[in-house]
């Protein structure tokens, strides 16, 4: 008896009118994760592609594999070096037990891979495991289906957490994230905030000791190091160099900060693949590039003697901080988003152009990607209304 | 002119009344369901703000400020205590005036704002305005483009969150939450997303 037998043997019991009708979001969430659902469009329609939510939200997952990776070996390789530093040989942390066969070599790419799992798992179990719990309980209380998003959120989310956060935050961000940022609002497609960036923020606000400063990028207790951002941020380009890094060490991703932002090169491997697929918005990302450049060369060129950001080249912003990230994940999600293509474009470059004004004139905040994407989010119905109501205008006009 | 193009920042991002101090809530969540008439409300407040800020910055530095009656010859004598009272009923009074002004000369103007000019008199935003300029000791042209900042960035709220409320109409919310509760909620992600500016010092 195949799986398929066995799912639509009980099939009635969860159907309108069966047992367990109340759980029928459990029943079809296993059916389509594991099947291809067998409804399909009919009549006629205009359908360019077979594309679906499924398939949306797996290639989102599938395209952070590499972020994954880099996430994992580069949390271990930087506590490793930390651990080296200080003379460590055991944290003392029940990471011990397990890292006891590995032992702790920054040199050791097997170790640092082990040891970076040791750090992103327990986030991401516990972001599955909380919000999948809520998630469950409003699909079942209000009737909906469970869908994809949920992993898009938990894995993206898991990835800006910084390594050493304590998991009772992870679960609380993740709650208020899927929550308030989405389930108030009726599930996947009916937010207006991106749903992993707004628990970020709540943790950012709530909880600053844990998710900012410089004490929490390397997950080894009592260690300090400044990201290069922050560096950047109290001492220009010069502090980070005198820390030695190299453009290229912050674009492959050797550098304390959240999981999986650091490797911009790991990122891009993402974007390609979500650019390939047409899963994500050339104009968004293209949008915040631009913005970017544009605003950080206008900060070159005006120059300042007290704040070293100014100076910054936009070579290094992209690289430093979440930038990357969020461009390319969290900036195209589709529901937040603007929806129009010029609107795209002006979204894209609204969040660029925020994120060097946070990075550089805001002494309160080093990195400013997450706050700029939630800042835009806000925007993003009304640039759309903008840009239909011009097109109305064009259109009245031209045949009038 | 520095100063006024970063108090005018100030006044708009960093100290929204609308977001970071909520005042003006009750017009705000109010109109904010369609976004042509909270474009009509923010130009009306806008307006409003503009004029009646600096209007009771003359009253104030002019008529009840300590001392402010020198130039009538009077000494000593301190009629601050005024200050809220006199706000509102300037307020009140130009407000009434503007609108009877719009009804005579801009009739088209004045229809488009409709009930909102009226309701303004109410509209704590303005007050609150008209209060922060008393307590930071703004000088005649810092109240004008405080009133235009402030107002602005009322105004820029309001119509963001008319966009967020359109594009939620689309949404599946819990009856419980469905009308006001889920403004509120917005109200304050929103808030949540201007906090990108909170710490900026100009």
């Amino acid at each position: 008896m195949s799986a398929r037998d066995i799912l639509d043997s009980i099939e009635p019991y969860f159907t309108k009118g069966g047992k367990f009708e109340r759980y029928y979001g459990l029943y079809e969430m296993v059916d389509t994760f594991i099947y291809t659902p067998s409804e399909v469009t009919r009549g006629k329609t205009h359908v360019r592609d077979g594309n679906d939510l499924k398939r949306t939200m797996t290639f989102v997952v599938i395209a952070t594999f590499f972020c994954i990776l880099m996430a994992m070996y580069n949390s271990g390789y930087q506590a490793n070096l930390a651990m080296e530093a200080l003379g460590l040989d055991e944290t003392g942390s029940w990471r011990d037990s397990i890292m006891s066969f590995f032992g702790h070599n920054p040199a050791n790419p097997i170790s640092c891979l082990v040891y970076g799992a040791l750090f992103f798992l327990p986030i991401y179990i516990v972001t599955l495991a909380v919000g999948g719990i809520w998630e469950v309980l409003f699909a079942t209380v209000r009737g909906h289906e469970i869908n994809e998003g949920f992993l898009v959120s938990s894995m993206l989310y898991t990835l800006i957490m910084p390594p050493d956060i304590p998991l009772w935050q992870v679960a609380l961000g993740i709650s208020f994230g899927i929550v308030i940022g989405k389930e108030v609002f009726g599930g996947t497609g009916k937010n207006f905030l991106n749903p992993a960036l707004t628990g970020r923020a709540f943790l950012f606000f709530a909880y600053p000791a844990s998710i900012s400063g410089d004490s929490v990028w390397v997950g080894v207790d009592g260690f300090t190091a400044a990201t290069p951002l922050g560096l950047a941020a109290s001492g220009g380009l010069d502090a980070v160099y005198a820390a030695d890094y190299g453009w290229f060490q912050t674009f492959f991703g050797f550098m304390p900060g959240s999981i999986g932002e650091t490797s911009t090169l790991a990122i891009f491997i993402g974007a390609a693949f979500l650019l390939y697929t047409r899963v994500a918005s050339y104009r968004i990302m293209g949008g915040v590039l631009a913005g970017m450049v544009l605003m950080s060369l206008t900060f070159n060129l005006i120059g300042s003697d007290s704040n070293p950001m100014f100076a910054l080249p936009w070579y290094w912003h992209l690289t430093l901080g979440g930038f990357a990230f969020g461009m390319v994940y969290m900036a195209t999600d589709p529901v937040s988003a603007a929806m129009t293509d010029t609107g795209r474009w002006i979204f894209g470059m609204l969040i660029g152009v925020m994120v060097v004004l946070i990075r550089v004139v805001n002494p309160a905040f080093p990195e400013g990607m997450m706050l700029s994407i939630l800042f835009a989010n806000m925007f993003a119905p009304i640039i759309d209304y903008f840009v239909v109501q011009a097109n109305i205008r064009r259109r009245i006009k031209r045949h009038a | 002119m520095a100063d006024y193009l970063s108090l005018f920042i100030k006044a708009v991002f960093i100290e929204n009344l609308a977001l970071a101090f909520f005042l003006g809530m009750c017009t705000f969540l109010a109109v904010s369901k369609k976004i042509s008439t909270a474009i009509g409300l923010g130009v009306a407040v806008m307006v409003v703000q503009a004029i009646t800020v600096p209007a009771n910055n003359f009253i104030y530095h002019k008529l009840l400020k300590e001392d402010a009656l020198v130039w009538m010859g009077i000494e000593g004598v301190d009629l601050s205590f005024l200050a809220l009272l006199s706000c509102i009923g300037v307020i009140a009074a130009l407000v009434q005036i503007l609108e009877m002004v719009l009804d005579k000369f801009f009739p088209a103007l004045y229809h488009a704002l409709g009930v909102f000019l009226p309701l303004i008199t109410v509209n704590c935003a303005i007050l609150g305005g008209s209060l922060f300029m008393i307590e930071r000791d703004y000088t005649f042209n810092e109240s004008v483009v405080y009133g235009l900042g402030s107002g602005f960035g009322w105004a820029l709220a309001i119509t963001v969150m008319a966009g967020v409320r359109e594009k939620l109409k689309y949404s599946n919310i819990p009856k419980g939450l469905e009308g006001l509760g889920i403004t509120f909620i917005t109200a304050g992600l929103m808030s949540l997303g201007f906090m990108a500016f909170s710490g900026i010092q100009l």
